[in-house]
């Protein structure tokens, strides 16, 4: 199955990203056939709708990737109370800029995916939580919304089917761990960001009030949008087995050409996408490190050889990073997992214990303190990575950031403890012998590397 | 308190948005800052009053998320992001290079009340780091070298009036934040 496809990108919701002459007024997303799905969709039995997504296989696209239909088949419809949708515009993970794209520039693809899947679950009202940074974008969603209310797209009796549904925005004010979604729905409710405890704060069941609430990522929301139009079945072939649709690829740091790609899963590698479309490592530079999806998912070292056994087909590879395909069943058998598709690059002028502890410092920063582990692992992990960068490590410290690590992951309310354990879990067994010559070389408090930019 | 109509207006037309009062705390709370700056305990109390809910519950909230002040800050904002995409390419340098062109320290505002510098986390703009945000609007690749033609223009922002740094309103075609 893993034959070379021509390398292209695919783009169904990136359609419009960037095209000349698309603005992202209604006026022009109506030019482009928008709303026609809506429409299409509003003439349909919304536990139909609901099976089209389900067929599709459409999974999140917000980082954990679980399957869309069957969130919503967790939906507790019994229960009398109003059923909320909310979308999570936080994109906060590091590394990860596909939602921005989308808001900015085809904010009505996001409406209308949100009002074909507020129709598909008898949502009383939509939400957009933004993070607080997206000024513009929340700007650009609050106008757009104004301009489909004008045309009956949302509010009251939509296009005459009876069906009313809000979409309101809110701002978040910069703290991470609101894109966590029990952590957002708190913040929507007007608290501190903490996130809640599963079991028994399911937000299929108890979400937002205490009422049944989704959860969907910005892309996730806008890839239903298509899943409608094409069918669940036809979108279930894009794709591979168990990865169905595309995945945007959002590529930063050492390569040529940083950008956003969106690449049908599976139809090529990590090599295509770092060479044939980021334009390979930068000049007299070599590829070091890769965080593929996210900040948070295990980083992958240039060398590395994976020997995997492919439950598609059946057949055994070996693969180095290069050569493992983009989809979510390949990466996660290197391994790691496919995230948001944020990747990002280090080459070999990386000092790999600096951008550990550049990753540290952002998650000690961003703990919301609610449980210990996670708490003062994530602030150890901090305060022990940035001291071993300024010339005051002891061999026995890399062991000891693994052994702080490894009692974080598991214990913690939230996956963000998880989130602090993977980069540091994952770097300390791969990078250990560059940080133990680091150490026994930079007595003197000088910089280690200065051949790249600091990192911390 | 005394808040201007405009944004008086803005705050009523927030809370009917939502189900529940208390939900329109952040956007609220984001209004006034706006208007006022940062957020003090009268602020703070007329919050409360407002949203039927206690002065502590509203410091809570002032106190976790990291976008609201309760301190004034400079005319200018500047926020340089460190994550790593960024620090990869420069940010690092491009926040030291700033700091010493605008005389300001990072997480301080500089004596002549003109900047606040912040070394921020990740603002999902990394594919075109080094990026800055001043006040609304983003700078994308600010490599260290062009971090002091970057200082210019803040300078210049600084010395302006407040219609001159306003930006274009959306809905009008081409604008893209
Ligand atoms: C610490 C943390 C941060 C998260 N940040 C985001 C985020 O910024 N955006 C997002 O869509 N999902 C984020 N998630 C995932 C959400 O909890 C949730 O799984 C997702 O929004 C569900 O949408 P999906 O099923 O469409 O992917 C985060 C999760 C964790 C644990
Ligand atoms: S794991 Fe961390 S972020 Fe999540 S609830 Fe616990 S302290 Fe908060
Ligand atoms: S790391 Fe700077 S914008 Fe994401």
């Amino acid at each position: 199955m893993i034959q070379k496809l021509p390398v292209q990108e695919r783009r169904i919701v990136y359609k419009h990203v960037d095209e000349e002459g698309y603005t992202n007024d209604i006026e022009c997303y109506l030019k482009n056939g928008g709303y026609e799905v809506m429409k299409k969709a509003y003439q349909a039995q919304p536990e139909d709708l609901r099976q089209e997504v389900l067929n599709s296989g459409l999974k999140g696209r917000g980082g954990a990737g679980f399957p869309t239909g069957m969130k919503w088949k967790f939906v507790d419809h019994k229960s009398g109370k109003p059923i909320y949708l909310i979308c999570n515009a936080d994109e906060s993970e590091p590394g990860t800029f596909k939602d921005r794209q989308l808001i900015y520039q085809d904010p009505h693809q996001l409406i209308e995916g949100m009002m074909i899947s507020a129709f598909a679950n008898n949502c009383a009202q939509a939400f957009i939580y933004i993070r607080g940074e997206f000024i513009n974008g929340a700007r650009i969603l609050e106008n757009a919304i104004e301009e489909a209310r004008a045309k009956n797209f949302l509010g009251d009796d939509v296009l005459g089917s009876g069906y009313s549904c809000e979409i309101t925005v809110c701002r978040g004010a910069g703290a991470y761990i609101c894109g966590e979604e029990t952590g957002l729905i708190e913040s929507l409710e007007g608290k501190r960001g903490y996130p809640r405890v599963k079991p028994p704060y399911f937000p299929a069941v108890l979400g937002l009030y205490q009422c049944p609430t989704i959860v969907n990522n910005v892309e996730t929301l806008c890839q239903v949008k298509h899943v409608i139009d094409m069918g669940g079945d036809e979108f279930a072939k894009i794709g591979v087995k168990g990865d169905s649709g595309t995945h945007i690829w959002g590529v930063s740091g050492h390569v040529q050409r940083p950008g956003y790609y969106e690449i049908e899963a599976g139809a090529c590698t990590f090599g295509d996408l770092l060479h044939d479309f980021c334009g390979g490592p930068l000049p007299g530079r070599q590829f070091k490190a890769l965080i593929p999806g996210g900040s948070s998912t295990k980083v992958l070292k240039w060398g590395e050889k994976f020997k995997v056994k492919h439950p598609n087909d059946g057949q055994e590879y070996e693969w180095g990073v290069e050569d493992i395909p983009l989809d979510a069943i390949s990466i996660g058998l290197c391994g790691t997992f496919l995230g948001t598709g944020g990747s990002i690059v280090m080459d070999d002028s990386t000092d790999m214990l600096e951008a550990l502890a550049n990753l540290n410092a952002f998650y000690g920063h961003e703990s919301c303190g609610q449980c210990t582990p996670c708490r003062e692992g994530s602030l150890w992990l901090e305060k022990l990575s940035g001291r071993m960068t300024s010339g005051k490590a002891r061999p026995e410290d890399v062991p000891l950031l693994k052994d702080i690590a490894d009692q974080v992951a598991g214990r913690t309310i939230c996956a963000h403890g998880e989130a602090v354990a993977w980069p540091v879990q994952s770097a300390v067994p791969k990078f250990q012998d560059e940080y133990l010559d680091k150490i026994s070389k930079q007595a003197s408090g000088q910089r280690y590397n200065p051949a790249g930019y600091p990192l911390i | 308190m005394d808040l201007s109509e405009q944004t008086l207006e803005k705050i009523e037309k927030t809370i009917a948005k939502f189900p529940k009062k208390r939900s329109a705390m952040l956007p609220i709370l984001h209004l006034i800052q706006e208007e006022k700056g940062y957020l003090d305990p009268e602020a703070e109390e007329w919050v409360a009053a407002k949203l039927e809910v206690t002065p502590i519950q509203v410091r809570e909230v002032v106190t976790f998320y990291p976008m609201y002040r309760q301190k004034p800050i400079g005319k200018v904002h500047v926020k340089v992001c460190r994550t790593l995409s960024c620090a990869l390419v420069g940010a690092y340098k491009v926040c030291e290079k700033l700091e010493e062109e605008l005389k300001c320290k990072r997480g301080e505002t500089s004596a002549d009340g003109k900047y606040t510098i912040e070394f921020v986390e990740c603002i999902a703009d990394c594919g075109k780091g080094p990026v800055v945000q001043v006040d609304d609007k983003m700078y994308e690749l600010i490599k260290p070298e062009k971090a002091g033609e970057l200082a210019e223009e803040i300078k210049r922002m600084a010395e302006a009036g407040p219609e001159a740094v306003a930006t274009a309103q959306p809905g009008t075609p081409g604008f893209k934040g």
